[in-house]
């Protein structure tokens, strides 16, 4: 038997272990040395960060999760870094489910992100767990007119009359924008239907790769931001770790004495090259400082990002590998085929 | 069995062995622990210190779950408080709990049996459904059963206590649901318009009886009727003329810098992206056009939204294989995180991961 001819009769599932290795030895890899892929973040990611960057502290987002284990792996990236945007801005966050599984994901996403690295901001004046409803769109329909219809206690339990930050709160009317991270149906397509369009409110959408073709046409108009799959995820979750790296230091050269639009200037830019911040603290820029200012600064600019804001991009790696095994696969399989039928073999 | 069924046994048995191996290498693998904590909680009366907010006849003090120990818990508890008082259980970083097991002091922290399991359980799982890719088998079989029944169960279970506990019962009967489910709910009088969904909720269940299955059609029409108009509305205005004024739109596309001078590189990106946008709208409008033949310059507008088309499918498969793997990927970081301790990502273990394999 010729190799043309071992290729074209090979077992299938010597497909599926190649793609199962380039899977799994780049995540080992990533895993024992922390590197991963540079991300340039694409004008989708950008606005999806603007929408919610814009708004002042303190402005009122709701969160609806529509996904479920099945789809975490794509979307949980996407919904902690949105969480994390939202907590170091200051907003207030209202999280809602219209999947039942949704709930959960809520529960597990605030626990690792508020839980862990924001565990001031206080339940029922800074973020609230709405939990689960069924209905699909009615739900959205419902809420767009008022909201404790449907809504009347928390996850919890808590009516949502005793819940601080429920005052004002009629309608969805009453939000200043809508973060969506979606698997399906119901999700980004119905918030874009029943809510964004018809109250003209700003809505950002993370959803699975195969809803990503779909939700392309709302864009810019319908869906202000979209992140695409784990790609997206990754270069929105970079964006937002760049931003939180700089709004810490900035914060720190703020309380140091410097001006508010210098320090800006300056936190951007040892953000974005912390490697920088050791020569520039010894600088003649960095002189009005105190010792400890610049020992802040210094450690919040080396201060690695922790592992939880990095899976998406952690993900990239195996992304890399494995599309790189699907191409070679495709253009193999089509040699293989043009080949065998060019020797009469062909079907 | 044929060499390549061999081969692939072969490989499977070898990453067996290499799993079994890593289970008596290093720090072990796949445990949880959990610290257990007493909580408890001392009701006090607290006096109101603004005299402008007790009113005439209420007492001047409020009652309050102050923590035992606490500051107010001294200052405002007697012996004759009442307590309550609970286990807490949080996870804790194996990397926190092997630190205090060492120092001798485990301060509560112990390995959570019941998390343990669960962990085991999630990778055999993993393991089981992943095994279909061989081929089909019992543990597939029985992991697949799994799912639909927990799931099923779960949907209903959520189901109940998020919808018809707080939504339908508590508008029904809002003091039964306050004092038997849900304290924090508020206990207004009862709504008696929810008899309308809960009748049409029952007629639902007819479908059950061998009899008067018909009186189901009643609801099923409503939900049909509702749904219909609802998405209507919102297809017209959503999907229709949202989507024809976001196409309608000049070909020539002016983007300006923040200075207000027209970027020309920009501009002609813009419009070029507008233009394929215009003639991929129209070239696809035409292949679905079927009331002319598709001959010579119609069917060639035709061809090209046939290939628009196709690029579009084509993107769609990408993104869904770019999807795939990301789950593929999730899965895989479980395994050799959580499970097998194979990698750290998240600093859970820090010196007990790979370190400590080699070592």
């Amino acid at each position: 038997m010729s190799f043309l001819q071992r290729l074209e009769n090979a077992d299938r599932r010597w497909v599926f272990l190649l793609m199962g290795l380039a899977v799994a030895v780049p995540i080992i890899y990533i895993g024992l040395t922390g590197k991963t892929l540079p991300e340039k973040a694409t004008p989708l990611a950008e606005s999806a960060f603007k929408v919610l960057d814009d708004l002042p502290s303190g402005s009122r987002i709701l969160l609806a999760w529509d996904f479920d284990p099945a789809s975490e792996g794509e979307l949980g990236p996407m919904a902690t870094s949105f969480i994390r945007q939202c907590s170091q801005k200051g907003h207030r966050m209202y999280f809602i489910a219209l999947w039942p599984v949704g709930a959960q994901m809520i529960r597990s996403t605030t626990t690792k992100v508020i839980g862990g690295y924001y565990p001031d901001l206080e339940y029922g004046r800074d973020w609230v767990d709405l939990g689960f409803k069924a209905g699909n769109e009615a739900v959205i329909k419902t809420i767009a007119t008022d909201f404790r219809q449907m809504f009347p206690a928390d996850a919890r339990g808590t009516s949502v009359a005793s819940i601080p930050m429920m005052e004002g709160i009629a309608s969805l009317a009453d939000f200043d924008a809508i973060v969506n991270v979606s698997a399906g149906y119901p999700g980004s397509k119905e918030w874009v239907l029943y809510a964004a369009t018809p109250l003209k409110k700003p809505l950002v959408v993370g959803c699975t790769g195969v809803q990503a073709p779909l939700m392309y046409p709302y864009v810019p108009v319908q869906v202000r931001g979209l992140l695409g799959a784990i790609k997206g995820a990754a270069e929105y979750e970079s964006v937002v770790n760049d931003w939180v790296r700089a709004d810490r230091i900035r914060l720190a050269l703020v309380e140091g004495g410097m001006s508010e639009t210098e320090a800006a200037t300056i936190a951007r830019e040892l953000a974005a090259d912390p490697k920088d911040a050791g020569a520039w603290t010894e600088s003649a820029a960095a002189a009005s400082l105190t010792p400890a200012s610049k020992a802040d600064i210094l450690a919040l600019a080396e201060d690695p990002t922790p592992g939880i804001f990095l899976e998406a991009q952690r993900r990239m790696g195996p992304q890399l590998v494995a599309h790189l095994l699907m191409i070679g696969l495709i253009v193999m399989g089509n040699v293989v085929f043009f080949a065998s039928r060019r020797r009469g073999g062909g079907r | 069995m044929n060499r390549q069924n061999l081969g692939i046994i072969a490989v499977f048995l070898i990453l067996g062995v290499l799993v079994a191996a890593r289970a008596f290498v290093g720090d072990g693998m796949g445990r949880v622990y959990t610290k257990r904590e007493t909580v408890t909680m001392v009701q006090v009366e607290r006096p109101v210190l603004d005299p402008t907010l007790v009113g005439e006849g209420e007492a001047d003090t409020t009652t309050e779950w102050v923590p035992e120990g606490s500051a107010d818990a001294r200052d405002f508890g007697t012996p004759s408080s009442a307590t309550v008082s609970w286990q807490a259980v949080s996870p804790v970083q194996p990397a926190d709990a092997f630190a205090a097991f060492e120092s001798g002091d485990p301060q509560g922290i112990g390995l959570d049996w019941p998390r343990t399991i669960g962990l085991w359980v999630g990778a055999f799982f993993t393991l089981a459904i992943f095994s279909f890719l061989y081929k089909d088998n019992p543990f597939y079989k029985v992991a697949e059963s799994v799912v639909v029944g927990v799931s099923a169960a779960y949907w209903m279970v959520v189901g109940f206590w998020d919808m018809i506990v707080p939504n339908l019962l508590g508008n029904l009967a809002p003091g039964f649901v306050q004092a038997t489910f849900l304290p924090g709910l508020d206990a207004t009088s009862p709504q008696w318009a929810y008899l309308i969904p809960a009748t049409f909720g029952v007629l639902l269940l007819t479908r059950l009886l061998p009899k008067g299955q018909w009186l189901s059609l009643w609801t099923l029409a409503f939900i049909v009727g509702t749904t219909a108009a609802l998405r209507m509305v919102a297809y017209i205005e959503g999907d229709f003329l949202s989507q024809v004024n976001a196409t309608v739109q000049p070909v020539y596309q002016v983007v300006t810098n923040a200075d207000g001078a027209v970027d020309g590189y920009a501009t002609f990106w813009a419009s070029v992206r507008q233009l394929t946008l215009l003639i991929g709208v129209l070239a696809c409008l035409t292949y679905f056009f079927f009331s002319v033949e598709h001959k010579g310059a119609v069917g060639g507008v035709a061809r090209l939204g046939i290939w628009f088309l196709m690029i579009t499918f084509g993107a769609a498969f990408g993104f869904t294989v770019m999807g795939r793997i990301a789950l593929l990927a999730a899965r895989f970081e479980f395994l050799f995180d959580d499970w097998l301790w194979l990698i750290d990502p998240t600093n859970q273990r820090v010196v007990a991961s790979a370190v400590g394999l080699l070592g």
